[in-house]
């Protein structure tokens, strides 16, 4: 067996529900996600089209992350699901350097790593993940690959030819699949973040890695007299900058 | 909004996204690796100059080189803890070692390496100065085992090369960030030791004779000739990977990372360059030591900013 996803990007309308859900059944914390939906504006006016990409970790059959992880933390189950063990964990961050796709973070309040995990725990119990209860369009498919018989195989074999997967150059394998997916939509490289073009929110960057109320001498003495986090805040994770520049990929500003 | 910005037709705008990751790995990493190369880069650069001269022309080298080695692993040992998130479950490098990871063999091996290199320091040190613990029955048990430190030397000297070059394969293993490239920053991490190897040991060389200092100078040029002809290689030729490309746009012109990038070259390579070749000729002990604290700074810049410009670039 070996589970994978499939998103028909050709389906998705950006209502963000799948985003929500993992947040709520996975308990996401601030600053942090498993899966989110991006926007993406191509063309010029009047000829102008809106993408919706949900991302979230490939759960490559060559992981990066699996391979760098020091202690193991971080491990694939027999159903190719690649899992983290965050009692393991070290929060070296040396799989957030390893994947390509940007789908690791460091978690505020334990101070390891983690990522989605296609609900491991539901599909342990017999459910679905999360995000695929909630989608109201059915755009997200999820099921054995390995199964020829199965919705996700059918669906697949039903849109050769236009079936993608993201960075496949980095031979990572990824068990995570798009339908309708393009240039624009699925390689970052390909599109640009501009200040003042957001709908909601300008462009942010996280000031912190893990718990930012935690000094370094805190972070050796919290595991053993343990440590509160009440205080988190979105504010204490995002910096919000508030004058005009723009801020474009590439390193020119 | 800028309404004087231009966007092609073909370019794609994100109108809606999550917080971007800041940088993942950030000084105390550039710190480890720069204490790390000094840390073996002595140890090698010594094994060339006990190759090539008596060690009655560097009489310090001794004691004076695994000391320093062992100063600069402590630092790196240390900052390698200290950026860990759970610094606590270190331990489970060794209790629960995957050995895929470069992390792991690193931990493995530069443990290993630090211990010898404790007691070189330990045997080096007593044994320049007899005076010092006469009574001491540990002192005593160490000098006894004198002999030892040649003994291990060679293994040490063998073991300065894995050490030195193993973040190379960490930063491959970082298949996220195409800049670091295994061939290229193999080579990058070991001339960075002959560099600040030999840095150091020109700053405490005042006794030794010309002829060894003169070799000193010539490890450094060499060093950051080539190593500065690699940077230049990827400054200007790198145009081939589109994610190279782009993370290089932060060093270029305009980019956020070009002063730094400069500042790294002209201290860590050009002026050292330029002095230790002067030097060869007409030996200037201030103007050598002067090249070996911006062989040392230089570096510092250069390795922060190759560690800092491909995590500036949105993975998905």
């Amino acid at each position: 067996m070996k589970l994978g996803f499939l998103v028909d990007l050709n389906l998705c309308m950006g209502c963000k529900g799948c985003e929500i859900a993992c947040k709520v059944e996975n308990e996401v914390p601030l600053s942090s996600w498993r899966l989110r939906v991006k926007y993406i504006d191509v063309g010029t006016f009047p000829d102008t089209s809106r993408n919706f990409t949900p991302l979230r970790c490939n759960h490559c059959e060559n992981a990066p992350c699996e391979r760098i992880c020091p202690v193991s933390a971080l491990h694939y189950l027999d159903n190719g699901i690649v899992n983290i063990d965050n009692e393991r964990c070290i929060g070296c961050a040396g799989c957030m350097m390893a994947c390509p796709y940007g789908a690791i973070y460091m978690d505020p309040e334990t101070n390891t790593a983690d990522k989605c995990t296609y609900c491991a725990h539901r599909i342990e119990g017999g459910l679905m993940p999360a995000c695929v209860v909630a989608c109201p369009v059915e755009a997200n498919i999820f099921g054995d690959v390995e199964d020829e018989t199965s919705h996700i195989s059918r669906y697949i074999m039903e849109h050769q030819g236009n079936v993608q997967v993201r960075k496949p150059e980095k031979h990572t394998n990824p068990k995570h699949y798009y339908v309708g997916g393009g240039n624009n939509t699925l390689n970052p490289l390909a599109h640009e973040r501009i200040e003042g073009y957001g709908l909601f929110n300008n462009i942010t960057h996280l000031k912190h890695m893990g718990d930012p109320h935690h000094s370094i001498l805190e972070r050796f003495t919290t595991p053993i007299f343990g440590g509160h986090n009440d205080h988190l805040k979105n504010e204490s994770f995002v910096d919000m900058p508030n004058d005009d520049a723009s801020h474009k990929e590439g390193g020119h500003h | 909004m800028d309404h004087g910005t231009v966007i092609e037709a073909t370019k794609a705008v994100v109108t809606l996204d999550v917080a971007l990751p800041g940088i993942i790995w950030g000084w105390m990493i550039t710190l480890n690796m720069w204490a790390k190369s000094i840390g073996t880069g002595v140890i090698l650069v010594g094994a060339f100059l006990l190759y090539r001269h008596k060690k009655e022309e560097m009489p310090n080298l001794r004691w004076m080189m695994p000391l320093i080695s062992f100063i600069f692993l402590n630092i790196f040992l240390l900052f390698t803890l200290l950026d860990l998130h759970q610094p606590l479950r270190m331990v489970n490098i060794f209790l629960h070692p995957h050995w895929t990871s470069a992390i792991t063999v690193g931990a493995w091996m530069a443990s290993l390496f630090t211990a010898l290199i404790t007691l070189m320091t330990a045997i080096g040190f007593l044994d320049a100065h007899p005076d010092v613990a006469r009574h001491s029955g540990m002192a005593k048990a160490i000098r006894k085992m004198s002999g030892f430190y040649e003994t291990i030397f060679p293994f040490v000297v063998f073991l300065a090369l894995p050490v030195t070059m193993y973040t190379a394969i960490i930063m491959a293993e970082a298949s996220a960030r195409e800049l670091w490239a295994a061939p290229a920053e193999l080579i990058q991490m070991l001339l960075a030791a002959f560099m600040v190897g030999s840095a150091s040991l020109i700053l405490v060389s005042g006794k030794w004779t010309a002829e060894a200092r003169k070799d000193l100078a010539f490890v450094l040029a060499l060093s950051v000739f080539f190593s500065f002809l690699m940077y230049m290689g990827e400054y200007f030729f790198s145009f081939k990977a589109a994610e190279v490309e782009a993370t290089l746009a932060y060093v270029h012109e305009n980019g956020s990372y070009h002063l730094q990038f400069w500042s790294a070259m002209v201290l860590g390579y050009i002026i050292p360059f330029f002095i230790a070749m002067g030097s060869m000729r007409e030996e200037s002990r201030v103007l050598m030591k002067f090249a070996a604290l911006t062989t040392l700074i230089g570096l510092y810049l250069a390795k922060s900013t190759w560690l800092e410009i491909p995590q500036m670039i949105p993975l998905s």
